[in-house]
């Protein structure tokens, strides 16, 4: 691994560890804020902000606020709705944009460099442009499953993943980390007669952990944090995901320690799966041996 | 033996069971999500309605309120509105212009004492009806308004503007309060338009030239107007009030702390004034010229245009027009009910009660906003002007670009089928 | 790594064939279908059949006049002035509405002026407020992405050392990207309150009670700022981590080669480590820069475009026009625009950062 060993002599250490804590403390207050106002009755969290117990537990601190942020709204129906939606779109998304982005990079077929330049136009046009036209579809389009056939996919899981699994940046993500892949493995596996699959699955994938970690982590977030589109398609509480839910909480009767309990309550899975491809992120760069 | 056996019972239950499937469902949109008050009364009609009778059985399904406009909209392009919708007065001739809504088949009478803003016209025909009014006051306490030596303004004799803003050069000089005068800049969205735009016809303006709905030349950017626009940022550069930048949580508790002397609030807020203070009293807009108005007309229901049951949903609707229930909706969310019958069944807006003001408000001083479909494009552009005039943008521009927007959107609508 | 063992015709388009043909349904048919959108009339609810209105949209949005005038003169000829000594002008509305004279000045607006000497040439935009909102856009985009780039970078060298604990750091920096963005600016609006905001409270104590509070989202001057500060906050810790990555292929070997010559820390950086760094760099450099152009939910969460349009952005015009104000084909004609502005823009990066063998 690439790293520069440093002078770990006292004072010098003492500096570098004072800059690395300020540097951590401005990156993670607003979220202390957060769960610490979640804490507080509304009144005390209001008059907190103007000062530093804003960041501190104290006064009259209990989990009100988050048995009245599940009365006010189906919490755990969203935080659920919202991980099946993501999960599913994150796992077929690595899967699907893995595949073509291996296509471009390993192999030559006609038409290769026209349909990459396509999909990596797709990076500039923002959501919000081709939601309408898009909802238009969304409704028309036929669907066989449990009733029979339908049309239209309004209300459901899958008009909630299946237009999110192929995107520019995931395969744009790929495309550049497996440039950097040494060719020579993939050439000798040819040479030993291995056939497409058997390279993208035995040789490429294993090490992939670094991206394949990234483009997880980017692709949940994007999902997970979706509001407009579910808006538009969902119109049932029950396929409801959470950036929609949190709009129960600015009614006329707005309580702010539930909100922030609420965003507690949602940013937790965020955290949680964050974590988890962080070992799996530390663990795959660090078996890395091919590369430096 | 068996065969008959079985097909005698499956003949049974086919009997049995289709009897039951007689009841039609109707589903219904409301955008109480998050409001447990609204969503326990709301539910409590639908039961009710359910068990009155057996030919219809309505199910709802709740939206948060912020979304609702926009999950209605996104709804009509798929085709999948319910049967029973939820509109908001000044919005309802945008949807019935567009084809959403079907005119409401109940019988008028029925309707014949409501206040003239719960009711929803549009084309010469019913739309829509309301449960409730709502209506805007200036809060405040007696006790300020003696600590200030001022007279207290009544529906007759309100103040006038002058007579306004020295009440609020009082409040500023005697440095008790923050601000002397929260018009309540932070809440951005429908409430700039209906709470403000009533400032306008006062002043002898409007925000759309109401006699044919064609143009705003002249009525939002004519002289009148000026003068209202120029009011308005005095309000602002005097330091009367807060401006736009003001904290949701400011509004929404500040009077209660003491830290303005004179809100202008909605009656849906003033439950909690009315908590907080003994002696809270609810004053009438000031006359700027040509009378105190206030504004109008809340959320109604309809019914939409693909519902194969019209009848069904103007059923239901009919049951939830009656006093009690307008009384439990008033008594839950502090909104004016919709019949005097009603308001005398209320805690708050019986003759002599603390709210009872607001009916009388409604009564003599209500406007509603300008009912063409193009409401909800001019509402979004004078909220716009109005932000950037509190913020010190020159106001003849500002009101200009407003009337530009306005008469453009018109025009490209072909005249919104006036 | 061309060579007859890579070509294979149907296993390509077998692998590529799922993505691409989801992004096609998903994603480029729609876009077609927006942009034809734009050359119509179509609005997001009506009963009015669609008509086809050209390039009335786009005239709409981006027209432009100029108009250099003299200053107003009294009875005498000399020049009027005011209390600045500054010459008078006519206002423009005397111009735009109701005067015969001008007629292609009909419903114009004054963006901008210019002095030149004796007389002002007075920017006429049709649409004001997208201009603005192009400006603030361009604006951002040239503030965040060298800076947020050059920070990741930064922060990237400082946390690629074999120290204890690393980890941590990393995973603490990393933390507000996986926070969503409308949760960070309903914090950050706390932060930045005028009244009793926390950095306000901060800024007040570092400085002794010297400084005075600042109503950071609501003055037209620090509005853009703090929402660049914010969102800069937010997303630097992705960024880091893929400099990271990129730091950590650059060979050992190099850096041992380079202390054995002596040579300084800034000169290691410069010849070892930022060539290394190529590739990584336009990576990060695109993807900044494609986010940039999306800037949307913070303004719409903080504050709404304003105050007088000094956080307005082309895709919340989009959709404050295509949504808000029901006039699909005029959103659909922005983002148009948007990627045209970001196309040509990518165009740009892809020539300049081209590798030159």
């Amino acid at each position: 691994m690439a790293t520069i060993a440093p002078d770990n002599h006292g004072l010098r250490l003492v500096v570098r560890y004072t800059v690395l804590t300020i540097i951590a403390i401005i990156f993670v207050f607003p979220l202390v804020f957060m769960l610490v106002s979640s804490l507080k009755p509304d009144q005390q969290l209001l008059a907190d902000t103007s000062s530093m117990r804003a960041f501190l537990p104290v006064g009259d601190i209990s989990l009100n606020n988050y048995y009245d942020a599940f009365d006010r709204a189906p919490v755990g129906l969203f935080v659920m709705n919202s991980v099946i939606v993501t999960g599913v779109t994150v796992v077929l998304s690595l899967l699907v944009c893995s595949l073509a982005a291996f296509s471009f990079v390993f192999l030559r077929w006609s038409g290769r460099s026209l349909i990459l330049s396509i999909i990596l136009a797709t990076l500039i046009v923002p959501f919000e442009t081709i939601a309408i036209p898009l909802l238009l579809i969304a409704s028309k389009l036929p669907w066989i499953g449990l009733e029979g056939f339908t049309t239209g996919w309004l209300n459901s899981y899958r008009v909630q993943i299946v237009p999110f699994i192929a995107d520019g940046l995931t395969i744009f993500l790929f495309v550049q980390y497996f440039k950097d892949l040494p060719g020579e493995l993939i050439e000798a596996a040819r040479v030993e007669g291995a056939t497409w699959p058997q390279i993208y699955r035995r040789i490429v994938m294993p090490l992939a952990g670094p991206v394949i970690a990234t483009a997880a982590i980017l692709k949940f977030l994007v999902m997970y944090n979706q509001y407009l589109w579910p808006l538009m398609v969902v119109q049932q509480e029950s396929y409801r995901p959470v950036m929609v839910g949190l709009q129960y909480f600015f009614q006329l009767n707005r309580a702010w320690g539930e909100i922030m309990a609420y965003l507690s309550l949602i940013t937790v899975p965020v955290l949680v799966f964050y974590l988890f491809l962080q070992r799996a992120f530390i663990a795959s760069i660090a078996s890395t041996g091919v590369k430096g | 033996m068996k065969t008959m056996q079985l097909m005698s019972g499956v003949a049974l239950a086919a009997i049995l069971g289709g009897s039951a499937m007689a009841q039609t469902e109707l589903t219904m949109w409301y955008h109480g999500a998050g409001n447990q008050v609204e969503a326990d009364i709301i539910n409590q009609i639908i039961s009710d309605f359910n068990a009155s009778q057996s030919d219809w059985s309505v199910t709802i399904e709740s939206f948060p309120q912020i979304a609702y406009n926009d999950s209605v909209v996104a709804a009509a392009l798929a085709g999948n509105l319910p049967d029973i919708l939820d509109v908001d007065g000044p919005v309802m001739p945008n949807w019935a212009w567009a084809g959403y809504m079907q005119p409401l088949p109940i019988d008028e009478s029925v309707i014949a004492d409501f206040l003239p803003g719960t009711k929803g016209y549009w084309d010469g025909q019913l739309y829509s009806i309301g449960l409730w009014d709502a209506a805007v006051a200036m809060v405040t306490r007696q006790s300020t308004l003696d600590a200030l030596g001022l007279r207290t303004p009544t529906l007759d004799a309100p103040w006038t503007g002058d007579e306004f803003m020295a009440a609020l050069e009082a409040a500023k000089a005697s440095g008790d309060f923050e601000f002397a005068f929260d018009p309540g800049m932070a809440w951005t969205g429908e409430w700039y338009p209906y709470a403000f735009s009533p400032f306008l016809p006062s002043f002898g303006g409007d925000l759309v030239d109401r006699s044919t709905y064609q143009t705003a030349e002249g009525v939002l950017n004519g002289d009148a107007a000026i003068a209202f626009g120029e009011w308005w940022q005095s309000l602002f550069t005097e330091g009367y009030a807060p401006g736009t930048s003001q904290d949701p949580a400011a509004r929404d508790n500040g009077f209660i702390e003491g830290r303005y002397a004179f809100s202008w609030n909605g009656n849906w807020a003033a439950l909690g004034a009315l908590g907080a203070f003994e002696d809270t009293v609810f004053l009438p807009a000031p006359d700027f010229g040509n009378g105190p108005i206030i504004g109008a007309a809340s959320w109604q229901f309809g019914v939409s245009a693909s519902s194969e049951h019209p009848e069904g949903a103007a059923a239901f609707i009919e049951f939830a027009l009656q006093d009690e229930y307008l009384a439990a909706f008033s008594n839950g969310i502090g909104l004016i009910p919709a019949t005097a019958t009603a308001a005398a069944m209320t805690e708050n807006y019986a003759p002599g009660g603390p709210m009872a003001v607001f009916f009388d408000l409604t009564a003599q001083q209500a406007l509603v906003r300008p009912v063409s479909p193009g409401y909800v494009v001019a509402a979004k552009v004078f909220e716009k002007a109005l932000a950037d005039i509190a913020n010190g943008a020159d106001v003849a521009d500002a009101l200009d670009a407003a009337v530009n927007e306005i008469n453009t959107d018109i025009e490209r609508n072909g005249g919104y089928g006036h | 790594m061309a060579s007859k063992l890579t070509q294979s015709n149907s296993a390509g388009w077998a692998f590529a064939f799922p993505g691409f043909a989801l992004m096609l349904a998903f994603i480029i048919l729609p876009f077609f279908l927006a942009f034809g959108l734009s050359f119509t009339n179509q609005r997001l609810v009506t009963p009015n059949p669609t008509e086809y209105v050209g390039m009335a949209n786009y005239r709409q949005l981006l027209g432009l006049r100029i108009l250099t005038i003299e200053p107003q003169r009294d009875e005498a000829g000399a020049v009027e002035r005011d209390d600045n000594g500054d010459a008078i002008y006519p206002r423009m509305r005397e111009f735009t509405r109701n005067n015969a004279d001008y007629p292609q000045l009909a419903g114009l607006q004054e963006w901008f002026s210019i002095d030149r000497g004796d007389r002002r040439s007075f920017v006429l935009a049709r649409d004001v407020v997208f201009m603005k909102a192009i400006v603030n856009t361009v604006i951002f985009v040239l503030i965040v992405a060298p800076v947020q780039g050059g920070l990741a970078l930064g922060l990237a060298l400082l946390i690629n050392q074999r120290l204890r604990g690393i980890n941590l750091f990393r995973a603490i920096y990393f933390m507000p990207v996986v926070v969503s963005i409308v949760v960070v600016s309903l914090l950050w609006r706390f932060i930045y309150s005028g009244q009793s905001g926390l950095l306000n409270n901060l800024l007040s104590g570092l400085s002794f009670g010297m400084f005075t509070p600042v109503d950071w989202l609501g003055n037209p001057s620090t509005a853009l700022g703090s929402i660049i500060v914010m969102s800069i906050w937010q997303a630097v810790g992705f960024h880091m981590v893929i400099w990271l990555s990129g730091l950590q292929t650059i060979s050992p070997t190099l850096y041992e080669a380079a202390s054995i010559e002596g040579a300084s820390k800034w000169q290691t950086f410069r010849y070892v480590t930022w060539p290394g760094l190529r590739n990584t760099a336009v990576l990060v450099l695109i993807v900044i820069t494609m986010q940039a152009f999306a800037l949307f939910a913070q303004i719409d969460v903080m504050t709404g475009g304003g105050p007088l349009d000094s956080t307005q952005t082309i895709v919340f015009q989009a959709v404050e026009r295509g949504y808000g104000k029901q006039d699909i084909s005029g959103g659909s004609a922005i983002s148009v625009i948007l990627f045209c502005i970001v196309l040509s823009i990518s165009l740009i990066q892809r020539y300049l950062t081209r590798e030159k063998s």
